[in-house]
């Protein structure tokens, strides 16, 4: 409760909404004390004052009654009417939901149906019925504007009622031999109130707006009693004359809704979790870019280079150093490996390179990355979205949340090609056709018409391999495009993959945690933990002869056919959390060589052979493996 | 598409015979004897008598709603006292102006509404968004006939911009460009509210989508922002905004009510607050049953269009 008044006060306009109405009812309540004029009193010589003249501040209107002290009468009426309105609406639309909620069943089904009927009325249009039949008055609109607000209290709160009817502290009530009524007061009630509260709070402006409109259509209150509604209807035939007798009413209606409305939704945010954890902001065209220091030289001539490449998440006030210092690079035709357990960095140094990290809360704070020579990191968005899939494509881990799902396939295929080259629809339609058969999926010319969910997951990646093929690209990047796929699929993908490197000099950067996969596929492979790389060198020798700990103990949670003799072995603890690295090696805690000197500092990640770096300072030995 | 029309169809009767109890029921509740509201209270027990036989009255409950719902299906409302007339014909030739007016108004709220929700979101804590937000925050805040009338003062009085109130010029040509002259402001106050709401939910569908999966694969494809934000988010975000858009037509038409009052538009909504004063029930009751039934209609209208936009609702 602490927390959320901090939240609410936090949000200055919900702060300045509870500070207005908070005077606002203030005033209302008081205005029987003020010395104000009598608001029924007419004087009709002195009728249509302006305002600020004297005896009345605000001016009086058509039958000289003063309009100060109307306003204030007028202000307390409307907001009773609301509050009542909505008090009523909340308690009979809550008992209802909570008795359809916690019965269920057929009780549940007929209320409600009869609320879906009520729902199915344009809204003002039911409160008209109503008033019609009982008749214009004060009361009656009030009726009406309650009846009409009591299927949505009884929607919202059936539905948490649901929720909390199945949960274990009522059906130990209810084995204690409570009676339904008990249960529901006693237990449920307690639960679901909360809640009838928030949804009051942000519907009371609504009751209040609805209420002054009734009042407006003369179907309201009735003179010479006034609320604000009618006395804006009744200013109305003196609109243009004496625009001040509309003003002041119509002005004060909309500050204590807008009033009600912030702080409505400085309420509504305040308890919504997901703004906590700023979730709900949305990924930019590319990264932030925000680097420190002198930007790094290019390591390597290769193709495309990543040099001290740091990647951090800013979330709130914590800091995630996702990636920390990452040298790569790949060849033309090469087919690199990245590997490591989850959140070890291997897919944010990746998405790092064409700007794909989702930013916020993604900021690249250091390093290059040079492509074909030129650096790319804060290039202009023009030049990366030249870039993106023309020259770097690529293919992600879950097909089905990957590809659109509203449009045909042939149709993002179509759009891949068309984002790079004005060619015709009927020439991409062709190209489209022609990628489709390459990644080998049946009957091209009908699949291209097909939906993603009407593929199976096999073909739905031959798609996002298509589509990553679709403008020629010098480099590929996969990220964990067959995690998601059983294993005979999976040879499938990887064998299509390895196939179209051959035929068109691809280099691949194939990022996975499954070593079986990169001695299958990568010409070199880069092990990462905690955002560094901690091994690097040519597949079948780190594999056959692994120096650094990690990958090692890596090497050895592969299962091998017919390997029945040796002890499968889980890494124990877990990867370290990215906000907190410690100073020395990162994996020291996990590690059963770990000396007092891994923990004193930094590791260098240092050349141990040819074309091999290892980060350790007690690397493993050759000899201990030969399986 | 055909089958999946034609199930929606013979789902909402079920939901019009509801209505229809439901009106019903309402106007049961009126106290004291319809026959004395209507004929007055000069009226001889005879006549009142004969009246009361005539529209059912002296019989139950049940059998009264049968014959009213009877007489409804053949297209008879029953007669409007104080207008003298079929209360379908008056509905009927009131009606066209509501729609024009409504109809006007739910396409700028719906429009105005998802541009607003696109912007504000792709520019999220930016100055439009921050813009947009006020203005929307204003919007839902104020009540329309409030807004209409400070409407008609401004750019009615003082700018001379529109007429001051009506759907036609007493004297003159009736045009498109003269119906469109008088038909701006009362469409823009009307659609005030809806579009405020719109835009709120338009805002949170597309930040919810643009953090999805697919939309970095379009980014990651080369495809450019704008069409990334345009197409792929907000034809996704578009499966959330249509059902609000049925809500909102639901608000439109209805709050027409107050719009006609105060630009002194001939429609339905005014029909019914002047018959509600005169106490003029069939008038009421048969407009109620009316507007309704049009709405749910036009809800299956809205579910169609969702159904056509998401391959994966099953027709």
């Amino acid at each position: 409760m602490m927390a959320f008044l901090k939240l609410l006060a936090r949000n200055r306009l919900a702060l300045a909404g509870l500070i207005v109405i908070g005077m606002v009812v203030v005033l209302a309540l008081i205005t029987p004390l003020l010395p104000l004029a009598d608001p029924d009193v007419t004087d009709t010589p002195n009728r249509f004052k302006p305002p600020f003249s004297e005896g009345a501040i605000l001016g009086t209107d058509h039958l000289g009654r003063d309009l100060l002290s109307r306003l204030m009468w007028g202000t307390r009426l409307s907001l009773a009417m609301g509050l009542a309105a909505a008090i009523i609406a909340a308690t009979i639309g809550s008992a209802i939901g909570i008795i359809a909620g916690y019965y269920g069943g057929r009780t549940d089904n007929i209320i409600m149906r009869g609320v879906d009927m009520l729902m199915a009325f344009p809204y003002i249009l039911l409160a008209l019925a109503i008033v019609a039949a009982l008749g214009p008055g004060l009361m009656n609109a009030l009726i009406a504007v309650a009846a009409v607000n009591v299927p949505f209290f009884a929607r919202n709160i059936r539905g948490i009622t649901v929720g909390i009817a199945h949960k274990e502290f009522v059906d130990a009530a209810r084995l204690a031999g409570m009676r339904d009524r008990e249960i529901i007061v006693a237990e449920v009630l307690p639960n679901v109130l909360p809640v009838i509260v928030i949804a009051m709070s942000t519907t009371v402006g609504w009751m209040i707006l609805e209420t002054a409109g009734l009042s407006f259509l003369g179907l309201g209150s009735q003179p010479p009693q006034a609320d604000l509604g009618s006395m804006l209807g009744e200013a109305r035939s003196a609109l243009i004359t004496n625009p001040h007798t509309s003003i002041v009413p119509g002005a004060m209606i909309l500050i204590i809704v807008m009033a009600i409305n912030l702080l409505g939704d400085g309420v509504r945010d305040a308890l919504d979790p997901r703004l906590k954890s700023g979730a709900l902001s949305r990924p930019m065209p590319a990264t932030t870019v925000d680097r420190q220091g002198a930007v790094p030289a290019a390591k390597t001539e290769s193709l495309l280079d990543i040099a001290g490449l740091r990647t951090e998440f800013r979330v709130r006030d914590r800091l995630y150093k996702a990636v920390s210092g990452v040298d790569l690079h790949v060849e033309k035709g090469e087919c690199l490996g990245i590997i490591g357990e989850s959140g070890s960095g291997k897919s944010v140094t990746a998405l790092s390179v064409m700007g794909l990290v989702a930013s916020p809360p993604g900021v690249i704070t250091g390093g290059a990355v040079h492509f074909d020579g030129k650096e790319i990191i804060g290039a202009p968005y023009e030049v990366l979205r030249s870039l993106r899939g023309r020259r770097v494509a690529y293919i992600f881990q879950d097909p089905l949340a990957t590809l659109h799902p509203l449009y045909k396939v042939g149709d993002q295929l179509i759009e891949a090609i068309q984002s790079h080259d004005s060619v015709s629809s009927a020439d991409a339609r062709s190209r489209a056709i022609g990628l489709l058969k390459s990644v080998r999926i049946p009957n091209a010319e009908s699949r291209i018409e097909s939906y993603p969910y009407e593929m199976s997951g096999g073909m739905r990646q031959r798609v996002g391999i298509a589509m990553a093929l679709a403008n020629n690209p010098d480099v590929i990047i996969a990220d964990e495009p067959t995690t998601a796929l059983d294993v005979t699929v999976q040879a499938q993908i990887l064998s299509v993959l390895s196939d179209l490197r051959r035929e068109r000099g691809l280099a691949i950067i194939f990022i996975t945690h499954d070593f079986g996969v990169v001695g299958q596929l990568c010409d070199r492979v880069a092990v990462m933990y905690a955002g560094q790389i901690v091994e690097e060198g040519p597949t079948a020798a780190v594999l056959r002869n692994p120096q650094h700990p990690y990958t090692s103990r890596l090497i050895d949670c592969v299962p091998t056919l017919g390997g029945g003799q040796r002890k499968l072995s889980a890494i124990p603890g877990l990867p370290p959390v990215v906000d907190n690295l410690p100073v020395g090696c990162a994996f020291a805690e996990r590690c059963d060589k770990a000396h007092a000197d891994c923990r004193a500092g930094p590791v260098e990640l240092v050349k141990t052979e040819e074309a091999r770096k290892t980060r350790c300072l007690f690397p493993e030995v050759v000899s201990e493996r030969s399986a | 598409m055909t089958g999946y029309i034609l199930k929606r169809l013979v789902s909402a009767i079920p939901v019009l015979l509801g209505i229809s109890v439901i009106v019903f029921l309402i106007m049961a509740m009126i106290p004291g004897d319809p026959a004395t509201a209507i004929l007055g209270s000069y009226a001889t027990p005879e006549n009142v008598e004969k009246l009361n036989r005539d529209l059912g009255l002296d019989q139950g409950l049940v059998p009264r709603y049968f014959i009213w719902l009877g007489n409804m299906l053949q297209g008879d409302f029953g007669r409007s006292f104080a207008l003298n007339r079929p209360v379908l014909d008056e509905v009927l030739d009131r009606f066209g102006a509501t729609l024009i007016l409504a109809g006007t108004s739910f396409v700028l709220c719906s429009v105005l509404g998802i541009a607003a929700g696109v912007i504000s979101a792709a520019r999220q804590y930016g100055f439009a968004d921050k813009a947009i937000t006020f203005v929307v925050l204003l919007g839902i805040s104020i009540p329309s006939f409030f807004l209409g009338m400070m409407m008609i003062l401004i750019f009615a009085v003082q700018l001379r911009w529109f007429p001051v109130s009506g759907m036609w010029p007493i004297y003159g040509d009736r045009n498109l460009w003269v119906l469109m002259d008088h038909l701006a402001m009362p469409a823009f106050a009307l659609a005030v509210v809806a579009t405020g709401v719109i835009a709120r939910l338009a805002r949170s569908a597309m930040l919810e989508v643009l953090r999805q999966d697919f939309i970095r694969t379009a980014r990651a494809k080369g495809v450019h922002e704008r069409r990334v934000i345009w197409r792929h988010a907000l034809r996704a975000a578009m499966v959330s905004i249509i059902p609000i858009l049925g809500i909102q037509a639901g608000f439109v038409l209805s709050g027409a009510v107050y719009i006609e009052m105060v630009f002194q538009w001939p429609g339905v909504g005014r029909m019914l607050v002047d018959a509600i004063l005169k106490r003029d029930i069939l008038l009421v009751q048969g407009g109620v049953v009316f507007i309704a039934a049009c709405y749910v209609l036009f809800n299956i209208m809205v579910d169609v269009a969702q159904a056509l936009l998401d391959p994966r609702i099953k027709t």
